[in-house]
């Protein structure tokens, strides 16, 4: 898929000269310096770079978790870099699914409750109760989880709680999926089935942007876009993206 | 978010700590327990004096002396009040119109000895042959004494019930002779039981004619130079008659009798309706004593409700941010924890009511003390919970609504 093709389509994510400062005068932390991009619908993105090099703020920003000092943000067109934390809310609730590093997921609740919260919090009524259920249920079976619905999570492996977290990310089909080192606390084995199970979810249509700091991790986007000191280094396609073929192949640096 | 879903949450939330839950409630039901037994217990000691203050007779009103006029140096009678004598109750019955009876009271206390049974500090009454009627007394066996006993200071004595029990036993009192002081009374009646009126003891009392009293138990320096003295002169009136035309003529006799400007009275005159005010000023201060009472128990119960939802707050921070990534706003993340603290406070609004109906009828059972459940009271209680839940809620849950939700996410 070449980048003109890319451009041509409605883009997910829109910055402009992004920028996020901590802190003031002195100890004055400046985590993003105008950053600008663009995600177009259904590409599957890594966003890779050392810790502080800005990507994690980046994250928050683009999951509406965290504003920008300056610069815009055009999530699905909508602007959403001047929204108050309630507008946010709906934001994160009808737009955005969230996949963490440690799962998040409420204890002492089963995968089922789990992966209805984000429904309860739909605002206008939202769906039915039973609607909601059969919502939840159709995303656990999506990431087969079917037969673990009444499983709390200390009851679950490590890689089927992140299952459940993907199945709770989902449920409110979200126009973006944001996944934080979604692997980083799996064991190899789990970690390739959580990434086979993104990669499918992006050849089922989803747009996907993942942190990671692992380059075999990263070579299952199809796009890999590095952060230095607040700033985009580099930015470039997966020569070794493969959408079809579930084999792991290492990501050439060039 | 529904209101259901809120209140699901919020329980859900509480039931993961019960036994935590249930110590914060303890503050609030401690509070509304005791708002419901105290105001039981002064309804029933309220409905208690109200009994006691009909039995009286509404129709009734007492003359006392009133010692506190004059004091040191004041006057030609630098000793104050000469009191009320025997001869005032004669002149109020011959005199006023609209007297129907009059009693006088002169009490004594002394011991009393029957054959074998020796009783110390019995307090005697000496009346006139109208007290029963007017006090409201019943005679079970005997009679009491007449006119003609009282003049010929005939030494005959009435018995309250529990007296007569403890001097006799079993034994027809009747006709039998005590030893009251050292002088020997025979016993011609006995009353039926009449209780604590006033805080006095009824039933363990000697009724006996008032000259006897002034014959035998009066110390002599009380007998004053306008005659015997007595304590207290009951007046019962026509009630067709107004009341306060009655009292104006007694005050107009009882100052030119006694030589003093109505204006400087050396006596009081009370009615029915001066004790009911008395008593009730006596309630109302007891019950502002209550509502403060409760006031600090609610906001001790409110403060512990506060510092506990401050601790889930901080505990559950990451549950908070979690909740905020998929989409909670603060306002849901207030409601939850406002929720929680008002189920607290209502969850033990309503143990404490519980306990308070059920500690109300214990005092009743087993304390002996008369007490009536105000349902105004369980009201007041249960709202009041309510109120302190959400003011003392506020604060904590306003807290975690204003976390953010980044920082939130990130605590361990």
């Amino acid at each position: 898929m070449s980048r003109d093709m890319i451009e041509q389509k409605n883009s997910i994510i829109l910055t402009e000269d992004l920028t996020k400062v901590y802190g003031m005068d002195a100890s004055e932390v400046r985590a993003l310096v105008g950053v600008s991009l663009r995600i177009a619908e259904n590409e599957f993105v890594a966003v890779m770079g050392p810790s502080g090099s800005g990507k994690s703020t980046l994250m928050n920003i683009l999951g509406c978790l965290d504003r920008p000092t300056s610069g815009s943000y055009y999530l699905a067109g909508e602007d959403v870099s001047g929204l108050n934390k309630t507008q946010l809310a709906v934001i994160r609730n009808r737009q955005i699914g969230f996949v963490f590093q440690s799962y998040n997921l409420l204890a002492n609740t089963s995968a089922l409750e789990n992966v209805m919260l984000p429904l309860l919090y739909t605002r206008d009524d939202g769906f039915s109760d039973s609607r909601q259920k059969e919502l939840a249920l159709g995303a656990l079976d999506a990431v087969g989880l079917s037969d673990r619905v009444d499983h709390k999570p200390q009851e679950l492996s490590g890689g089927q709680m992140q299952r459940v977290a993907i199945a709770r990310a989902l449920v409110n089909d979200p126009v973006l999926l944001l996944a934080d080192e979604p692997t980083g606390n799996l064991d190899t084995k789990s970690g390739q089935e959580i990434m086979e199970l993104l990669r499918k979810l992006h050849s089922e249509g989803s747009t996907i942007v993942m942190v990671t700091h692992d380059d075999e991790i990263a070579a299952f986007a199809q796009r890999i876009i590095r952060f230095r000191d607040g700033r985009i280094e580099t930015d470039h396609q997966n020569g070794a993206f493969n959408p079809v073929n579930s084999k792991m192949e290492i990501f050439d640096e060039n | 978010m529904r209101i259901n879903k809120v209140i699901q949450i919020s329980w859900k939330g509480l039931l993961k700590n019960k036994m935590r839950s249930l110590l914060t409630m303890l503050g609030v039901i401690i509070g509304v327990a005791a708002v419901i037994v105290m105001i039981a217990i002064s309804a029933g000691t309220e409905a208690t004096i109200e009994e006691q203050i009909s039995t009286l007779g509404t129709n009734l009103i007492f003359v006392s002396a009133n010692f506190s006029r004059g004091g040191f140096g004041r006057g030609p009678d630098p000793g104050g009040s000469t009191g009320l004598v025997y001869d005032d109750a004669d002149a109020i019955a011959d005199q006023v119109e609209g007297v129907t009876g009059v009693v006088v009271e002169m009490p004594g206390v002394e011991p009393v000895k029957s054959d074998g049974v020796v009783i110390e500090d019995v307090s005697l009454l000496g009346t006139t042959p109208d007290f029963p009627s007017v006090r409201d007394m019943q005679v079970s066996t005997g009679r009491y004494f007449n006119e003609a006993e009282l003049e010929r200071k005939q030494k005959v004595v009435a018995l309250g019930a529990s007296l007569a029990e403890e001097l006799f036993g079993d034994q027809p009192p009747v006709g039998q002779t005590i030893t009251v002081g050292s002088t020997k009374l025979t016993v011609i009646g006995v009353f039926s039981e009449k209780g604590l009126v006033g805080g006095a003891d009824y039933d363990m009392r000697l009724y006996m004619p008032i000259t006897v009293v002034f014959q035998k138990f009066t110390p002599s320096f009380f007998a004053r130079v306008r005659g015997d003295r007595v304590n207290l002169i009951y007046v019962e009136l026509d009630s067709s008659i107004p009341m306060e035309d009655i009292i104006l003529q007694i005050e107009l006799l009882l100052a030119r009798r006694h030589e003093v400007s109505l204006d400087e009275p050396d006596f009081v005159i009370t009615t029915q309706q001066d004790i009911i005010q008395t008593q009730e000023a006596t309630t109302e201060a007891f019950r502002n004593l209550l509502a403060w009472v409760a006031a600090v128990s609610l906001i001790v119960g409110g403060i512990g409700i506060m510092n506990i939802m401050l601790v889930s707050v901080t505990e559950r921070t990451r549950e908070i941010g979690i909740r905020q990534s998929v989409g909670a706003s603060p306002n849901d993340i207030r409601m939850q924890f406002l929720m929680e603290a008002l189920l607290l406070s209502l969850a033990g609004g309503l143990i404490g009511v519980v306990a308070g109906v059920g500690g109300a009828y214990l005092f009743g059972e087993l304390g002996g003390m008369r007490t009536v459940v105000v349902p105004a009271s369980i009201l007041i209680a249960f709202s009041s919970a309510a109120l302190v839940g959400i003011f003392f809620g506020y604060y904590p849950a306003n807290k975690a609504a204003q976390l953010d939700p980044i920082e939130a996410l990130r605590h361990e």
